[in-house]
């Protein structure tokens, strides 16, 4: 109580000392017992500062935690830095430290108080991200800190910062005396959909040694078990949410490694299985553009991405086109060779990047503008990068249709796909058709590297990791067909990440190809079988 | 009938052939590696057996790749599963015979009591008897290929899908033995072994055994296979490879067919995986992976495809190419490797037994 009183009574000096408008004239008072008084006092004297809400307060107080403050017994109080020694109430510089100054030594109570000031410092802050951490820091917070919660929620502007900052004055308030200054806490508490509120309002409902309530209100009580459940269906839909969001996020992120391979593979049937080292080619490509920014153009470096994308699709189309003229033309009919020499195709790419960037990951970062994310229904995250990539996978998946079935290109490679000997009468020049097929293809699957850059690690072994996943896309959608592309990987995508949680990653990822395998038995053509009755080969 | 068409599986040379490298492989090398003295020139080192009898494990897959592949047209992208299993079999028994002088000092293997398991999951049972793992070595792998081969076969999958679909397998396959929980012995698989069946694994009489057991495997696996491929059987796996359509209408099902050479092949890697496991002193989980498994096509590719002889002689080629690469420039061996793929598909499609027959007939000629 004694505490609550000077508390007060330094909260009208502080509120004083601003609206004197001075930026300097600290609470002397405090200042005085921060450097004489015992622990109580100090830590009274730090909660008195860090109430009056005045940013000078700060450096103090960062001082004092990090050892630097020195206290003389006269009641002087210097900063000491490796700049100089500054007197902390006045701000002269002084020439030496006085001999009989001491450095003012605390103990885990004290620190503890003054964790949670600069904590709260931070609500003042003029970086939002800031405010936000400290405002989420908060919410287990000392009552005491109350007052400065409630200034800074009338100055505060931004929903996030404001949201966490209810969340911890509400969360100070279920600490309060007053019975019903808790139930109306409780009834706000309700309205979030935190994991953190539930443990808190939890605890209200847990009875002490003695068997009794540590919340004495049964009215509370009640209001608490009532919005536990409210919360806990919240959370229960967040959770779901969030599954077929990652499994959406990871559908797109196979789709973009197999669209490539659905046209290369169900069009021409060619079994590539250098496919993966397209992607890593994209990827690579993405950094090469990224670090060309850097060196050249550092203040346009949020843009390489956007730069990256043709850049990516043109050399991986590149590399592709080479490889149909160098090796696959020749295999054509031949698809078991094929497979063998794309796969020596591969492993040649493999080494080659290894001996050109490198056997470590190289470093590819996100734009600031794909970092953060968006937070919905309170606890569910999404993250820009994810969000980018689906949208990116919509349009590239456009841009293919759009291409099949509206331009010339796609128009031969159709009539070519359907009957070779036939377009070739009707002149359409089969070789090049075959050409610019395997390009695009190739340069898509550019395009899914440089997605793939934004959101895992980029190295040599990058599209080993997904080969046997896209070749799975492309078995389960069915053989020429892009819609069955587009329906397998969204569906294995949800399907693998609603299966993650109860059976675990790799579990989940083996019954998955089980589950292919089983499914082929009943359609062997995948999920989009091409109609007709086309003589084997 | 078997004794009958014995002598007749090869002529005169192949027979001499045959004799000379049992010869060589049961007598002469065991002789050099044991009998003459380490400063000796003639001396053969232990590295030297070890590699050897490592490569002759390899050609065995091979040849049971060559009789799936070059005979019936079914490439098979998981093989390497097949081999791991065989593996697995006899490096459990290896591993129950380890006893208690492992680190832990307990009868349960090291990784198991690392895991705090407190007993032998069932699916080990009776794997301390050698006459079990035995048995496991044919039946594990022979009984999965059984299965899936009857799946996939039955729905008449084929070409290039059946090859995505084993990777799949041999892929599903790793990653669940890489699982600690599997009871595999997760990343690090099988190893630190002792004896087998009480002979000191690190005793060169034990090594100049298996060494002799790979060759003689070996050549009776051959044998087997040839035995095979010109029977009446063979024939119409050979016509299977070259029109399954066309077997079909005379009135073949070839279901069986392509099921009894699936099996049997998948059977001949356990038996190869499991002479391998010994002399090498590990089985992990990264044999199943699936560019192991490749490889294994690319030997079988350079030798030849559909001769028998040929795989052998590629598995000898590229591994012994392997061994000496990986030493000298070990960051060219991909390299290397990768244009071994390209180079002998497009040039040398019937492999190093293609070329030596087209170099003989131009020479007569």
């Amino acid at each position: 109580m004694r505490h609550l009183c000077r508390l007060c009574r330094y909260c009208l000096a502080a509120l004083f000392a601003i609206w004197l408008g001075s930026a300097h004239a600290l609470d002397a008072t405090a200042l005085q017992n921060l450097a004489t008084g015992d622990n109580d006092a100090r830590i009274a004297a730090i909660e008195a500062l860090v109430a009056a809400g005045d940013v000078a307060a700060l450096p103090v107080i960062q001082a004092l935690q990090d050892g630097a403050l020195q206290a003389t017994p006269a009641g002087q109080l210097l900063l000491v830095t490796e700049t100089g020694v500054t007197d902390a109430v006045t701000n002269q510089l002084l020439a030496n430290v006085p001999a009989d100054a001491t450095r003012i030594t605390i103990n885990n109570r004290v620190r503890r108080a003054l964790d949670a000031a600069l904590a709260a410092f931070k609500l003042f802050s003029p970086d939002s991200a800031k405010r936000l951490e400290a405002a989420q820091q908060l919410s287990e917070g000392d009552p005491v800190l109350l007052p400065l919660v409630q200034k800074a929620l009338t100055s505060e502007k931004d929903p996030a910062v404001r949201t966490a900052l209810e969340l911890a004055q509400s969360g100070m308030a279920l600490q309060s005396d007053d019975s019903k200054q808790r139930l109306a806490a409780v009834q706000s508490l309700a309205n979030s959909a935190q994991e953190v509120t539930k443990t808190r309002l939890l605890k209200l409902l847990e009875k002490d040694g003695a068997g009794e309530f540590t919340e004495p209100d049964a009215k509370v009580r009640a209001a608490a078990t009532k919005a536990i459940a409210a919360i806990e269906q919240r959370l229960k839909i967040a959770e779901y949410a969030g599954h077929v969001f990652t499994g959406i996020s990871l559908g797109s992120i196979l789709l973009l490694a197999a669209l490539g391979l659905a046209i290369v593979y169900g069009l021409m049937g060619v079994i590539n299985m250098a496919h993966g080292e397209l992607l890593m080619i994209g990827a690579y490509a993405t950094y090469v553009v990224q670090n060309l920014f850097k060196t050249h153009l550092p203040q346009y470096l949020d843009l390489y991405l956007i730069a990256a994308v043709p850049v990516a699709f043109s050399v991986a189309a590149l590399v592709g086109m080479a490889l149909e003229r160098g090796v696959i033309r020749h295999l054509y009919g031949r698809p078991l060779e094929t497979l063998l020499a794309t796969w020596g195709i591969s492993l040649i790419l493999i080494q080659l990047m290894r001996t050109v960037f490198g056997a470590q990951n190289v470093e590819v970062a996100n734009p600031s503008w794909m970092t953060g994310g968006v937070t919905v229904l309170g606890s569910l995250v999404l993250p820009y990068n994810r969000i980018v990539i689906i949208v990116f996978a919509m349009l590239v998946l456009c841009l293919v249709w759009l291409a099949f079935t509206r331009t010339r290109l796609g128009l031969h490679i159709r009539a070519v796909t359907q009957n070779r000997a036939m377009a070739d009468c009707m002149g359409i020049p089969t070789g090049r058709t075959d050409m610019l097929a395997f390009g695009l293809g190739a340069g898509v699957a550019g395009l899914g590297g440089c997605a793939l850059s934004q959101i895992g690690n980029v190295g040599p072994e990058l599209g080993q990791g997904y080969i046997v996943d896209s070749f799975m896309v492309v078995v389960l959608g069915g053989v020429g067909q892009i819609a069955g592309t587009v329906y397998a990987a969204l569906g294995l995508g949800v399907m693998n990440k609603f299966l993650e949680p109860y059976w675990g990653a790799v579990l989940a990822k083996i019954m998955l190809l089980v589950f292919i395998i089983l499914f082929i038995q009943k359609r062997p053509q995948g999920l989009f079988a091409a109609k007709g009755r086309a003589v084997e080969g | 009938m078997v004794i009958e068409r014995l002598p007749h599986l090869y002529g005169t040379k192949g027979w001499l052939v045959i004799a000379a490298f049992l010869a060589l492989v049961c007598v002469l090398m065991p002789a050099l590696y044991l009998a003459v003295p380490e400063d000796s020139p003639f001396h053969v080192p232990a590295w030297l057996i070890t590699l050897l009898g490592k490569i002759m494990c390899y050609a065995l897959v091979a040849l049971a790749m060559d009789l799936v592949w070059g005979y019936t047209g079914i490439l098979s992208l998981g093989h390497g599963l097949f081999f791991a299993l065989g593996g697995y079999a006899l490096g459990m028994y290896l591993m129950r015979m380890i006893g208690r002088e492992g680190e832990s000092g307990s009868e349960l293997p090291d990784f198991m009591v690392f895991l705090d398991w407190k007993e032998l999951p069932w699916y080990w049972a009776g794997t301390d008897q050698f006459w079990y793992c035995a048995l496991l070595i044919v039946l594990a792998p022979g009984l999965l290929a059984l299965v899936f081969g009857y799946f996939a076969f039955r729905s008449r999958i084929k070409g290039v899908y059946f090859s995505i679909i084993t990777q799949a397998l041999t892929f599903a396959a790793m990653l669940l033995f890489f699982r600690n929980d599997t009871g595999f012995g997760g990343n690090n698989g099988f190893t630190d072994f002792k004896r087998i069946l009480g002979f000191s694994l690190a005793d060169p009489a034990t090594k100049a055994t298996l060494f002799i057991a790979s060759g003689v495997t070996l050549i009776l696996a051959l044998l087997l296979c040839r035995y095979i491929v010109t029977s009446k059987l063979g024939r119409v796996l050979t016509a299977i490879r070259d029109t399954e359509s066309r077997v079909r209408f005379c009135g073949y099902n070839p279901l069986p067919y392509k099921l009894f050479a699936w099996t049997l092949s998948a059977m001949l890697c356990g038996i190869a995986g499991a002479l391998y496991v010994p002399q090498v002193g590990i089985i992990n989980p990264s044999e199943m992976s699936p560019a192991n498994s490749i490889e294994i096509a690319i030997w079988t590719a350079v030798g030849g495809r559909g001769t028998l002889v040929g795989p052998i002689i590629g598995a000898a080629l590229v591994n012994g190419a392997k061994s000496w690469f990986t030493v000298a420039f070990p960051e060219y061996w991909l390299y290397f490797l990768g244009l071994l793929f390209i180079l002998v598909t497009l040039f040398l499609p019937q492999g190093v037994m293609g070329l030596a027959q087209r170099l003989r007939s131009k020479c007569n000629t």
